[in-house]
């Protein structure tokens, strides 16, 4: 078993409630709100206007510059209208509003049947991009870009993540559990499509049902299994590369600047169904949980769904909530109503009870030092939380390293004053952030 | 930052939202330093049965002085009043731990201002402060009241470990005085501390246990490691800081600690009485592993402790007091922010500096 050199926490994984429950499908609601940025970079600019009907599958939004991700519909029905409505991320931002005819009918001659084997590199990574297809982990970030690093960059690992290491969220375990063959396939597509060798699947150590499976599965192939502790943040991508291969991403470097690439469960299935039947990507598989939610479960779920649907079908609410949150309760982004809809990026939605939400004020740093003990990138969280606290954003970038965190919320996880380490941490960045447009725009 | 004042209300659902992350483990400054201060519990009973009531006035002298001083100092300077954190009542117990149980009442009240005081509230309170309050109060009262602060009772437990007479006068506020074991070692020499023991395995017991003269918890020591292993239980301290300090000064004395005729003869010294007594015990396990004063990483927190147990033998042996725990540790508190200025971790994917090249 692998596990994490120096750092790192275990918050109680809370999995329970959801991982032995087989995925359910939710039924497609009457109204779907599909953003038009579901990735990192500009969004995708629509290609249908309200009126137009559409099928499900249909390409509703198109890249502006080969970058971005083209956007799908995912059912059939009437657009509405395109206007402003609520992203998880970005809050108010344009959205492509569906109504449902309740047929969930294919756009003609969209589905076919193809060997990968056949298909060259190229035209894969087409067929990828043309499926919209981007890191479904969490990030975002463009499958067609991460599988064409420039040619100076020899990438010789693929490295599959299903390590799933923050709390509540199951979605990768129940995808390995009852899709392995097709996250197989995705995998063995990309380390063609990558020209490499040799490929790991992390799992951590508290999934042992997913690292047998998996195991027994990937027999035969150059996939191997490997087993980390189950230790947070396992699934972060540096921390990953570093666990399995050993090798560290130098500071503000990409992982292929050491050879290696991070798929996610989640986008390997969205990979295999893309190249062999291509099926674009209109939707994927949602935990739901938290200690408030009547009935915990994995959905698959309509991309554009509002998290009040999923929420309804699973039962409503048995407490009142105090925060809802995208994303695990480590690094998610808190939503500010049910409005907000799921986006390809969307791991997970969690509740968090209003009597667990921690309301205990912020104090002065006491110098532990346990937020330096737990900080896997080697910082000083605490001068760190301090500089931005005094307003020395520059000093913390120039001499502290601040850009170097990777926001993952140990430090603050530990943090016996409470100080919102990472919150300071991400003003800062902001902040240095706009000095360096003010200066490039004063330069001009 | 209030995590309530970033708070966005929007009916009808009525959500917090707050930056990540959103879970947070069970630990905070409050508990801790209140568990610090149960720790340190037994070794403080153990002080009231071993000198009676003086010693339990000393300490509720030293925790309410602490406690009102903080309480005032916040409600003039307008700031939130904390004393129900815990950190004034430890500091006011620390600072009658070292304080020796006979003084006048006056004087604790004075240590427990300089602790709070001058030696936390003008650096800005709980976090910002460079010294340990309690020692810094200690070494307040010392440099006032030299007389007072060297004027050691005897303990109450009789030469064979009799407890029962002890708590018969638990309530005798008549105390007899006499001299520290490092006192006598200090003026008389090594024979005639052992004599006054009676035997060397006798004196050893009698440090280990707490008969013996010295200052209120500064005597018994194997309930001060008791109370410093659940502190590293808890991860509150490293092992490394009390192991390497005591370590440190049982090594060196043992070096340089032997005299012969008045004569310094290598390697004859006796670490386990230096290891034992004086203030070393409860400075390696409470006061050396204070948060706020002592380096943040593992790596400065070793330097910190070897740098202590470096001056307390320098103190020890060839010092004008007979006991320098207390100085040791605040002169290293001085060092504390450049040491943390030079040892920090190695940052996750830096490059290795090339080696150079001759």
């Amino acid at each position: 078993m692998l596990r994490i050199k120096k750092g790192g926490v275990h918050p109680h994984d809370e999995k329970e409630s959801t991982e032995h429950k087989k995925i359910e499908t939710l039924p497609v609601p009457s109204k779907l709100f599909i953003p038009l940025r579901q990735h990192i970079g500009e969004p995708a600019m629509p290609v249908v206007k309200a009126g137009d009907m559409v099928k499900k599958g249909q390409v509703i939004a198109e890249s502006p510059d080969g970058r971005a991700t083209p956007v799908h519909s995912s059912t059939s029905g009437k657009v509405a209208e395109i206007g402003n409505y609520m992203h998880p991320l970005y809050g108010l931002s344009p959205c492509v509003v569906i109504e449902s005819d309740g047929l969930d009918e294919w756009q003609e001659n969209l589905l076919t049947e193809r060997n990968w084997e056949t298909l060259s590199n190229a035209e894969m990574i087409d067929i990828i991009f043309k499926n919209g297809i981007v890191g479904m982990g969490g990030a975002g970030f463009p499958t067609h870009i991460k599988l064409s690093p420039p040619k100076d960059k020899n990438i010789d690992t693929l490295i599959v993540n299903g390590a799933e290491c923050e709390p509540y969220l199951t979605s990768d375990y129940r995808m390995m559990i009852e899709f392995p063959d097709e996250i197989i396939k995705g995998t063995l597509i990309t380390m063609k499509i990558l020209n490499v060798q040799t490929c790991y699947l992390g799992i951590e150590h508290n999934k042992p049902d997913a690292i047998k499976l998996m195991t027994e599965k990937c027999k035969g192939t150059s996939i191997q299994v490997v087993e980390l502790e189950t230790r947070y943040p396992q699934g972060a991508e540096k921390m990953m590369i570093k666990v399995i291969t050993g090798r560290e991403v130098p500071s503000g470097k990409l992982p292929m600047d050491v050879g290696c690439a991070v798929q996610n469960i989640g986008t390997l299935k969205a990979i295999t169904e893309a190249v062999e039947k291509n099926i674009p990507l209109i939707e994927r598989v949602v935990t739901v949980a938290g200690k408030t939610v009547k009935d915990p479960k994995n959905l698959m779920v309509k991309l554009g769904t509002p998290f009040k649907e999923m929420f309804e079908y699973c039962g409503g609410f048995i407490a009142p909530n105090g925060k809802i949150i995208m994303g695990g309760p480590m690094m998610g982004m808190a939503q500010v109503n049910l409005e907000s809809v799921v986006i390809k990026a969307a791991s997970g939605i969690v509740s968090i009870a209003e009597n667990d939400v921690d309301y205990e004020p912020e104090k002065a740093c006491i110098r532990c030092g346990r937020c330096v003990e737990v900080c896997t990138m080697g910082l000083r969280p605490n001068i760190l939380s301090i500089l931005s606290e005094k307003g020395l954003h520059q000093t913390a970038q120039t001499d502290y390293d601040l850009m170097d965190c990777v926001e993952c919320g140990c430090c603050y996880y530990v943090c016996p004053s409470r100080r919102n380490i990472v919150h300071y941490i991400r003003q800062s960045k902001a902040k240095n952030a706009m000095l360096r447009a003010a200066s490039k725009t004063g330069s001009k | 930052m209030d995590p309530k004042d970033n708070k966005v209300n929007q009916a009808p659902e009525k959500l917090i939202v707050t930056s990540s992350p959103h879970v947070h483990d069970t630990e905070s400054v409050t508990k801790i330093m209140w568990i610090v201060n149960l720790t340190l519990l037994p070794a403080a009973v153990f002080s009231v049965i071993n000198f009676g009531l003086p010693a339990l006035i000393t300490m509720l002298i030293c925790i309410a002085g602490s406690v009102a001083f903080e309480a005032l100092i916040q409600y003039w300077r307008k700031k939130e009043i904390t004393v129900n954190d815990g950190s004034a009542v430890l500091t006011g117990l620390l600072l009658a731990m070292c304080l020796p149980p006979t003084i006048p009442w006056y004087i604790p009240l004075v240590g427990s201002f300089a602790a709070i005081g001058i030696a936390k509230h003008t650096m800005g309170g709980l976090g910002h402060n460079i010294f340990n309050p309690a020692h810094i109060g200690r070494a307040f009262v010392m440099a006032s009241y030299p007389v007072a602060m060297t004027t050691w009772a005897v303990t109450r437990i009789g030469k064979e470990g009799d407890f029962s007479g002890a708590m018969s006068k638990i309530a005798n506020l008549d105390v007899v005085t006499g001299a520290t074991p490092l006192g006598i070692l200090k003026q008389q020499g090594y024979q005639a501390l052992v004599d006054s023991f009676g035997s060397q395995a006798a004196m050893y017991k009698a440090l280990l246990i707490g008969n013996r003269g010295g200052s209120l918890g500064e005597t018994s020591a194997i309930l001060l490691i008791l109370g410093g292993l659940i502190l590293i239980a808890k991860k509150y301290i490293k092992w490394q800081v009390p192991v390497i300090m005591i370590g440190t000064v049982g090594i060196l004395t043992w070096i340089l600690g032997g005299k012969v005729d008045g004569k310094l003869v290598l390697f004859t010294g006796d670490p386990i009485l230096h290891m034992l007594s004086g203030g070393l015990i409860i400075g390696a396990f409470f006061m050396a592993t204070d948060m706020v004063t002592t380096p943040i990483t593992t790596k400065g927190q070793i330097i910190f402790a070897v740098g202590c147990g470096v001056i307390t033998v320098l103190i020890r042996l060839y010092g004008g007091y007979p006991e320098g725990v207390c100085y040791s540790i605040l002169l290293m508190n001085a060092v504390t922010p450049l040491i943390d200025r030079y040892v920090y971790p190695k940052k996750f994917g830096s490059i290795p500096e090339p080696a150079k090249r001759r």
